[in-house]
C-alpha cells in the first residue's frame, strides 16, 4: 500500500510546492527590476553558501554543526526519497544512503529540538517551535518507510494501519518540509535564502576561488540626474526585487537583534523585526503574527505587535498615524553594520534603512530633530556645524601646514574631516601632525577647500546634498596629485575609499592607525615603552566592519608596548559607540545611551584607558558621564610616546629629491 | 459653535536670501517663515489657498534658492521676471492688484540686496491695504476679518483684528520654516512672466559694500555676589540713564545731545 500511497504524497508535495515557489516568486517580482546575472549567480550560489554563509554560521559552532547535519541531512534525504521512493528506484545502494541522510537529519533535529526547550529572547517561536517535530516527523517517517525498501524488514511487514500511520507522519513531514519552504512556512528560508544568495545585490561581498576580498559595504548612488528615477523607497514594491528576496530569506534567528546597539538602548528599533515588516509589507497584512521580541521601547508606550500593517504599494511610513514601520525606528539606526556582519542569511539592513530614509528626507522633508539644520548647513557652509569654510585652518595657525594648492603635488594628502572644527579632535589631528613630521612623511593638506565628505548626508538620506559635496571634492582632488590619502576619520576614510568611486573618485585612502602602523614597521618612527595603565581599544564600526581594519590599531598599540586587553565585543563584534549614521543628531529617545553602555564594556575589562581611532567615537565615549576610563586616539598616543629615531636623518635627507625626481 | 471659518487666499512673497556666513543664495529665512505660517494656515482652515509670487531675475542660483521654498510643499511658484536692479515693488503691487489675495505675507526684511525692510510698507501703501509688522500667529479668519497675534519685544503678545486683505509681515517670532525637500523642489515649476522693468534709480546710484558688525556696547558689571550677577545678565538691555527732554528749543536740544556725544567719547571732548 505504501508504495502506491508514496509516489502519489512525494510528487503532490511537489507539485503543490511548485505552485508555491511561483506564488512566492510574484511577490518578490513586485519589486523594481535590478540587473543580475542570473546564471552565474546560480552556479556562484553553492560556494556562496558553502563558504561565505558558513563562515557567519560558524561562528556558533553548536548550532553550525546542528545546520549542516540537519540541512544537509535533508537535502539528501529529499533527493534521495524522489528516487527510492517517488519513482521506485529501490536500490539497495540508494536506499542505504537515504537511511543514513535521514538519520543524521534526525540527529540535527534532536539538537534543533534542545535550542528550542529554552529558546534565547533572540528566537522568534509561533511556528518555529514546531519545527524540531517537523524535522524528526519528516527524518523519522523517511527512515522507516526506507527500511523495507532496503530489506531490513520485510516487505509486507506490519499491519496496515501502521503503513497508514508512517504515510501520515511523512505526510506532515512533506507538508513542513516541502510545501512549507514555498507556502511561507519556516521552511522558507532555504527556498528564499538559496535564491537571495544566488541573486545578492552585493555579489561583490562574497570571497572568490581567486581571494577576493569579499566585502562591499558603500552605499549605492542614487540616479539624480533622471528627474523620473524614483528617490528612496516609499513602499514595500519600491525595493529591487532582490532587496524583497533577501528580506525573505530571513530565518528570524535574531543575530541582529541581539548585536543591535539601539534595540540594546531600548530605541524603538529591531533589525529583525524590522525585516519582518518588511515581509508583511511585501505579502500585505499586519505584523500581528510576528513572534519574537517586538520594538524594547516600553519607555514610549510600547509597540504590540497587530498595530502595524502594511500592503506592497502602501507607504511603509505612514504621515499621520500607523503603517508598516513608525519613522523613528529607522531613525534610530546608527549604521553600525553588526546586523549584516552577524545575519547569516546575508541580508543588508543597513542598505534598506537608508533606502527608505531617503525617501523620508528627499520626498517628505521629514528628518528629525537637529537633522534639517545640519543639513541646511551642509549646504550653506559644507560643514555640518555651520562654521565659516575659511575657519576650517584655524586650529593649526601655528602648525604651518603645507596646502597641496602650493606643493600640487605631494606623497601624502592629510584629509582632516570636520574634526578639525571640534576642540577635542583637533589634539588628535595636532598629534597626527607631530607623528607625520617626525617620520618625515611628504604631507599637504587641502586647507579651506576641503569640505565635509558628505558621509552624515549621505546617511541622514540627503543624496542630494552628498553628491554636491562628493562631487565638489572629487573636483577639488581632481586639480592636485597625491600618492595617498591620510584620515583619522573612518568616516571620511570609507566615504573618499568606498564610495567617492561611483561618483569618479578613485583614492588610495588610509585610516592614520594603517598608515601609522607601516610608518612604524618601516622603521621611520621609534616609541618609547608604554609607562600607563591597561588599555584598551574599540573599534570603530566604519573602520572595522566597513573596512575590515581590526589590525593595525593592535599592531600600533602593541608597537606601543600595550597590550591590549580587549573587550567582550571587539574586532568585528565590537559595538558601535552610537555616532554614527547621524543617529546623535536625530537622537531618537531611548532607555539607555549607547555610549555609556560602551563604556560600561570598558569599564569590564578594567582598562583605564581606552584607545580609539574616530572622532564620533572620541565625541561620545568622552561624552559619558562620569566615565571610569580615559579616552584617547590612537595618534595621541603615539604623539606622546614618539622619541627620535635610531637612524636620524636618513629619511629627512633624501626624501624629498627623490620624490621629485621619480615624476 | 464656533463661527463658520473659511478658506482663505494668500500669497507669500519671497525672496532670494543670502547665508550669513557663506553669502551663497538660499530660502531666506523670514520668508520662509512666513510660507510656513501660510502652510500652517491651510491646515488650519480647509479650502485655503497658498500661492508663492516673488519678483526678480531668473538665474541659475536664484532658480535653486527658490525652489527652496517649493521644497517645503508648493507645486508652483509665480515669477514676475525682471532684469537686475528692477524695482520689485511696482511689479509686485501690479500683480496684487490685478487678482487681489486676501492676505499678504512677506518677511520683514530682505537679506540681500536693500534689505531696507520697506518694501511692505511700499506694497500696503501702493494697494491701500492694511499692514501688520511682527506676526507671530494667525488665529482666525472670520467675514473676513483676521485675528492676528503679533509679537512684541521681549515675548509679549498683542492681538489684533485687521479686515482683509492685508499684508502682513514676519520676523523671527513666526514658527520655524519646515524642512525643504530636494523631490517636490526639484519638480515644482516656476512659472515665469516677464514684467515691464522698471530700473530702480535711487539703488543704481548707491554704493554697495558688505556690511560691517556693528561694535556692541559692553555692559559693565559691578556686581558683589553671583545673584547680582545673574540679575545684570539678565536684566533687559535698557539704557537706565536717559533723560526726556520736552519742550525745549531747538538749540538747547542739540546741545544736549552734543554733551551725551562728548560724554560717550563718540566726540572729542
Ligand atoms: S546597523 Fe547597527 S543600529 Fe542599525 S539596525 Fe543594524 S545593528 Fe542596529
Ligand atoms: S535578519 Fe538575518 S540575523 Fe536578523 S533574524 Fe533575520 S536572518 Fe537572523
Amino acid at each position: 500500500m505504501l508504495e502506491t500511497l508514496l509516489p502519489i504524497l512525494i510528487f503532490s508535495a511537489l507539485g503543490v510546492a511548485v505552485i508555491g515557489a511561483w506564488r512566492r516568486v510574484r511577490l518578490w517580482r513586485q519589486g523594481r527590476p535590478s540587473a543580475v546575472p542570473l546564471l552565474k549567480g546560480l552556479a556562484a550560489m553553492p560556494r556562496r553558501y558553502l563558504v561565505d554563509l558558513h563562515h557567519v554560521v560558524g561562528r556558533d559552532k553548536v548550532m553550525s554543526n546542528t545546520h549542516v547535519a540537519t540541512a544537509g541531512g535533508f537535502v539528501a534525504a529529499a533527493v534521495l526519497m524522489t528516487l527510492v521512493h517517488g519513482l521506485g528506484l529501490a536500490n539497495p545502494w540508494l536506499g542505504g544512503l537515504l537511511l543514513l541522510a535521514s538519520a543524521t537529519m534526525f540527529v540535527g533535529s534532536l539538537f534543533v529540538a534542545r535550542r528550542r526547550r529554552n529558546p534565547p529572547a533572540r528566537l522568534s517561536r509561533g511556528p518555529w517551535m514546531r519545527l524540531p517535530r517537523s524535522l524528526m516527523a519528516f527524518s523519522l517517517g523517511v527512515f522507516a518507510i526506507t527500511l523495507p525498501a532496503v530489506g531490513i524488514l520485510p516487505a509486507g511487514f506490519g499491519h496496515w494501519l501502521l503503513g497508514l500511520l508512517l504515510a501520515a507522519v511523512v505526510a506532515w513531514g512533506l507538508a513542513e518540509m516541502v510545501v512549507g519552504m514555498t507556502w511561507g512556512g519556516p521552511m522558507k528560508h532555504a527556498f528564499a535564502g538559496a535564491l537571495h544568495l544566488a541573486f545578492h545585490r552585493r555579489p561583490e561581498r562574497f570571497s572568490t576561488k581567486a581571494g577576493g576580498e569579499g566585502r562591499s559595504t558603500g552605499l549605492k548612488a542614487l540616479d539624480l540626474e533622471d528627474p523620473s528615477a524614483p528617490l528612496g523607497v516609499e513602499t514595500p514594491a519600491d525595493f529591487t526585487w532582490n532587496q524583497l528576496l533577501g528580506f525573505d530569506a530571513c530565518v528570524q534567528c535574531g543575530r541582529c537583534e541581539a548585536v543591535c546597539p539601539a534595540f540594546a538602548a531600548g530605541q524603538p528599533l529591531n533589525p529583525k523585526k524590522l525585516i519582518q515588516d518588511m515581509v508583511v509589507g511585501m505579502a500585505g497584512g499586519s505584523d500581528a503574527h510576528y513572534a519574537g521580541s517586538p520594538h524594547p521601547s516600553q519607555g514610549l508606550g510600547g509597540k504590540p505587535v497587530g498595530e502595524h500593517h502594511g500592503t506592497p504599494h502602501g507607504p511603509i511610513v505612514a504621515r499621520e498615524g500607523k503603517a508598516l514601520v513608525d519613522a523613528e525606528t529607522l531613525w534610530s539606526c546608527t549604521t553600525c553594520r553588526a546586523c549584516v556582519e552577524e545575519c547569516p542569511m546575508m541580508i543588508e539592513h543597513v542598505d534598506a534603512i537608508v533606502d527608505m530614509r531617503r525617501f523620508l528626507t528627499l520626498e517628505r522633508g521629514e528628518t528629525p530633530n537637529k537633522a534639517p539644520e545640519v543639513l541646511d548647513n551642509l549646504i550653506a557652509t559644507d560643514n555640518p556645524g555651520g562654521f565659516a569654510p575659511g575657519a576650517r585652518m584655524h586650529w593649526a595657525a601655528d602648525l604651518d601646514l603645507p596646502l597641496i594648492a602650493d606643493l600640487q603635488q605631494v606623497d601624502v594628502l592629510l584629509w582632516l574631516g570636520d574634526g578639525a572644527f571640534d576642540m577635542r579632535n583637533q589634539r588628535t589631528l595636532r598629534a597626527l601632525v607631530k607623528v607625520l613630521r617626525a617620520a618625515g612623511v611628504d604631507f599637504a593638506v587641502l586647507g579651506n577647500e576641503e569640505r565635509d565628505s558628505g558621509d552624515v548626508a549621505r546617511r541622514l538620506g540627503d543624496e542630494a546634498t552628498f553628491q554636491s559635496l562628493a562631487r565638489r571634492n572629487i573636483a577639488t582632488l581632481a586639480q592636485y596629485r597625491f600618492q595617498h590619502i591620510v584620515t583619522c576619520d573612518p568616516h571620511s576614510f570609507h566615504v573618499l575609499g568606498n564610495e567617492y568611486g561611483e561618483l569618479g573618485g578613485h583614492y588610495r585612502v588610509y585610516h592614520h592607525s594603517t598608515y601609522i602602523a607601516e610608518l612604524y614597521e618601516s622603521g621611520r618612527l621609534a616609541f618609547r615603552p608604554w609607562k600607563g595603565g591597561s588599555v584598551t581599544y574599540h573599534d570603530p564600526c566604519y573602520l572595522g566592519r566597513y573596512n575590515g581594519e581590526y589590525e593595525a590599531p593592535r599592531n600600533v598599540l602593541r608597537a606601543l608596548g600595550i597590550q591590549v586587553s580587549e573587550m567582550e565585543r571587539s574586532g568585528f563584534r565590537s559595538r558601535c559607540c552610537g555616532g554614527g549614521g547621524g543617529a546623535p543628531i536625530t537622537d531618537i529617545p531611548g532607555k539607555r545611551r549607547i555610549p555609556d553602555m560602551r563604556m560600561n564594556d570598558v569599564e569590564a575589562t578594567g582598562a583605564s584607558l581606552v584607545a580609539v581611532g574616530c572622532p564620533q567615537c572620541t565625541a561620545m565615549l568622552e561624552g559619558v558621564v562620569d566615565a571610569g576610563a580615559e579616552v584617547r586616539d590612537i595618534a595621541e598616543l603615539v604623539a606622546d610616546a614618539l622619541v627620535a629615531r635610531p637612524a636620524v636623518g636618513a629619511f629627512d635627507a633624501t626624501r624629498r629629491p627623490q620624490a621629485e625626481e621619480v615624476i | 459653535m464656533r463661527p463658520e471659518q473659511q478658506g482663505v487666499e494668500v500669497a507669500v512673497l519671497v525672496s532670494v536670501g543670502r547665508h550669513p556666513i557663506t553669502g551663497r543664495a538660499r530660502r531666506a529665512d523670514q520668508d520662509a517663515r512666513g510660507l510656513e505660517l501660510a502652510l500652517g494656515l491651510e491646515r488650519q482652515l480647509p479650502g485655503s489657498r497658498v500661492s508663492l509670487l516673488h519678483a526678480g531675475p531668473r538665474g541659475e542660483e536664484s532658480e535653486a534658492a527658490l525652489r527652496g521654498y517649493l521644497g517645503m510643499g508648493l507645486e508652483t511658484l509665480t515669477l514676475l521676471e525682471q532684469a537686475e536692479g528692477a524695482d520689485a515693488i511696482p511689479a509686485l503691487a501690479e500683480h496684487l492688484a490685478a487678482a487681489p489675495p486676501q492676505l499678504v505675507i512677506t518677511g520683514a526684511r530682505a537679506e540681500r540686496g536693500e534689505g531696507s525692510g520697506l518694501l511692505p510698507y511700499a506694497l500696503a501703501e501702493r494697494l491701500g491695504w492694511p499692514l501688520v509688522n511682527g506676526l507671530a500667529a494667525v488665529e482666525r479668519v472670520e467675514n473676513g476679518v483676521a485675528t492676528l497675534l503679533q509679537a512684541l519685544p521681549r515675548g509679549q503678545r498683542r492681538r489684533l483684528k485687521v479686515r482683509l486683505p492685508a499684508i502682513v509681515s514676519v520676523d523671527g517670532a513666526a514658527p520655524v520654516a519646515r524642512q525643504s525637500a530636494f523631490g517636490p523642489a526639484r519638480r515644482a515649476e516656476l512659472e515665469a512672466t516677464p514684467v515691464a522693468a522698471e530700473p530702480d534709480r535711487e539703488l543704481a546710484q548707491w554704493q554697495l559694500a558688505p556690511a560691517r558688525k556693528r561694535p556692541k556696547r559692553l555692559k559693565v558689571i559691578k556686581a558683589a555676589s553671583a545673584r547680582d550677577r545673574f540679575k545684570a545678565a539678565a536684566a533687559k538691555a535698557e539704557g537706565g540713564g536717559g533723560q526726556v527732554l520736552a519742550d525745549v528749543t531747538p538749540a538747547q536740544g542739540a546741545e544736549a545731545i552734543l554733551k551725551l556725544l562728548r560724554e560717550e567719547g563718540v566726540l572729542p571732548r
